[in-house]
């Protein structure tokens, strides 16, 4: 290690370098972005509709017409799969978006002002972190789906399904940014800029938050994954959402009803989840050694 | 001295228990009076000595507060839903609604029936299910509850069977082959869901090989497929955390002392840095509870194991709103005894931890 002989280097710029020096964050980095870059232009490049029956083709195994198959309904496997990278990713990215601000601000909030909001922040978390997330996340969708708020089912499950899935995971956050700020505000330069008479708002906004970016980010990018796979239980579970929507879950579901005689039904689906979820955590490892100085060399 | 030995003692008394459940003997009652009153005679006597007598009445009444808090909300939550569990079905006739809604007590004020459950709830009734005509609640939990503890404890016991070893392994032999193979199969592990690795084991083991059974919970051949793919991913937290805890402890100032000493490599992995290493582990099972009680919902599904994550998936789907409330009281109350276990154990573990 020893001082670096640049001056001004950010901890993001080091982390950054520390990084790229991780082949394997990287190239899981650039599968994430492959599978968002699919999910994306879903419409444009899936070759059938996720919806579309072919009657003919009814369970079909892998052939030059579909690569992976056709289900039970005869849709395409492959065009369901890139819908479903669709909601599946949509689903991971949102929710850990939302559990991002509202964590941070809890966080920021509850270890900023310390003392009796402290507490009374904490104890709060305490409470929802004694409920199993995954009776959090049904009681939440119980509750909104029978508040009855939004007309179209399908898009009810949809946004129950992000609603619930952000109320429950910013809980994490909150804690990680509120430990972080505890920290932080003790450093000397938020004494020096204190004195210099800077105002609450930019302490936090100009000194705190730019210097807890690091654990942020890392827990973020394993919050994608453990939500994504959160949604494929719940719509596993047919607690989630239903066909024709296609997500991995949904689809998870779908072949493991047809398991011992149709195995790419269950196979597609699974593959999908266990590759996304790989390239999560591996950029998460990655991320984590690459911002925690103390590991560089380490492992 | 003693401690060790009360230690050993309650460890093989749970052990016995554990294993004659799992070949389905029966469990005779002194057996379990016996381990109850090791256990918490012998965790009251080490509470006292150690003077954490305050800090644990302090938890278990925070423990109180947070289910009250818990079945409160639920409560509430769930009864003041718009639209009832009687709606789904054909249209019913109002007097049958009406006849229904007395019988359920659910045209008295809120106030009235929260009064009511609390008292009942206090003497350990849940109430009357919707969906089961005339059956408590307490009493499908009483039947089901054994089931998905099995699988709970089946599941832990195999993760740190096979966590820690790999963890310590891994951590130990760092950098070499060893460390690579078991680290990548841990993060595969962890990003396996269940529902993939499940029917792979079925395939396997019990329609090629047919060693073991597909589904169902009736004997030891049923319990270890879902068992093993319940306890994968736990094992692959257990053992990502174990070695970074073993480089940790072997970094460590009285490690490198223990060496200078001329301790041979066995004594200090095993005197040393595996007893210092293990206790993040221990911490890690509070969580850990709480990410085998979430695959659980998911094991119980594939193998049909009549167990209670099953029938909170059904209570949901059926609006079977008292069902949803004392199976989320339960699981609550697991989590919450879990995580005061936990703590406590730790304490006792490791003299470093003062509890306020």
């Amino acid at each position: 290690m020893g001082a670096s002989k640049t001056t001004g280097r950010s901890l993001q710029h080091e982390a950054w370098i520390a990084l790229r020096k991780n082949k394997v964050a990287m190239v899981s980095g650039f599968l994430i972005i492959f599978v968002c870059a699919v999910a994306l232009l879903a419409p444009w490049i899936s070759p059938y509709p996720f919806d579309e029956q072919y009657l003919d083709q009814v369970l079909a195994g892998p052939s030059e017409r579909h690569w992976f198959g056709t289900d039970s309904l005869g849709r395409d496997m492959l065009s369901r799969l890139i819908y479903g990278a669709r909601i599946s990713m949509a689903v991971g990215v949102i929710t850990a978006f939302v559990s991002l601000i509202i964590g941070t601000a809890y966080g920021a909030l509850a270890g900023w002002f310390g003392g009796w909001t402290d507490s009374a922040l904490m104890r709060i978390i305490d409470i929802l972190d004694s409920i199993p997330s995954i009776i959090l996340l049904i009681l939440v969708k119980l509750v909104f789906e029978a508040a009855d708020i939004i007309g179209n089912p399908e898009l009810k499950a949809l946004t129950s399904m992000l609603l619930a899935l952000s109320l429950v995971s910013w809980v994490s956050l909150a804690r990680v940014v509120r430990g972080q700020v505890l920290q932080v505000k003790q450093m000397s330069y938020v004494e020096a800029a204190r004195s210099m008479g800077a105002s609450q708002l930019r302490m936090v906004a100009q000194h705190i938050l730019p210097n807890i970016l690091g654990p942020v980010i890392v827990l973020l990018t394993f919050q994608i994954p453990s939500n994504i796979l959160a949604e494929s239980f719940l719509s596993f579970l047919g607690l989630g959402l239903q066909p024709p929507y296609s997500s991995w879950g949904v689809l998870a579901n779908d072949g493991w009803r047809s398991m011992s005689s149709y195995p790419h039904l269950m196979i597609t689906p699974g593959v999908a989840i266990f590759v996304a979820m790989l390239a999560f955590n591996l950029l998460g490892d990655g991320l984590r050694d690459a911002f925690d100085p103390q590991m560089r060399g380490r492992a | 001295m003693i401690g060790r030995l009360w230690g050993t003692g309650t460890a093989l008394l749970v052990a016995s228990i554990i294993l004659l459940s799992f070949f389905n003997y029966e469990i005779p009652t002194p057996l379990v009076y016996l381990t109850a009153l090791a256990f918490f005679g012998g965790a009251g006597v080490f509470i006292f000595t150690r003077g954490l007598t305050i800090y644990v009445i302090k938890r278990c009444l925070g423990a109180v507060f947070v289910m009250w808090v818990i079945a409160t909300l639920t409560f509430v939550l769930l009864r003041t839903l718009p639209g009832g569990p009687f709606d789904s079905e054909k249209a019913l006739p109002p007097e049958i609604l009406e006849n229904l809604a007395k019988k359920y007590k659910l045209n008295e004020p809120l106030i009235n029936q929260y009064g009511d459950y609390m008292y009942n709830l206090l003497q350990g009734d849940l109430g009357q299910s919707y969906k089961y005509i005339n059956r408590g609640i307490t009493s499908i939990i009483a039947e089901s509850l054994p089931n998905s503890i099995q699988l709970g404890v089946y599941a832990l016991i195999i993760s740190y069977m096979i966590g820690i070893p790999m963890g310590i392994l891994a951590g130990w032999k760092r950098g070499s082959w060893v460390d690579f193979s078991s680290m990548m199969v841990a993060m595969s592990g962890q990003s396996l869901p269940s529902f993939l690795i499940a029917p792979i084991f079925i395939m396997v083991f019990a329609k090629q090989l047919g060693w073991l059974e597909p589904a169902l919970w009736e004997g030891p051949t049923y319990y270890i497929i879902p068992m093993v793919v319940l306890g994968i991913r736990p094992a692959a937290v257990i053992a990502r955390l174990t070695r970074a805890s073993v480089l940790e402890v072997i970094h460590s100032d009285y490690i490198r002392t223990a060496r200078a000493k001329g301790l041979d490599q066995k004594t200090v992995l095993f005197k040393h840095v595996l007893r210092n290493s293990l206790i993040p582990v221990l911490s890690l099972s509070g969580p850990l509870a709480a990410a085998i009680l979430t695959g659980s919902f998911v094991i119980e599904q594939i193998f049909a194991i009549p167990g209670i994550a099953k029938h909170l998936v059904l209570s949901v789907t059926n609006r079977d709103y008292p069902l949803i409330l004392g199976t989320t009281l339960l699981f609550s109350l697991i989590l919450v005894v879990a995580n005061l276990v936990t703590d406590l154990l730790i304490a006792i573990v490791d003299p470093r931890v003062k509890m306020g």
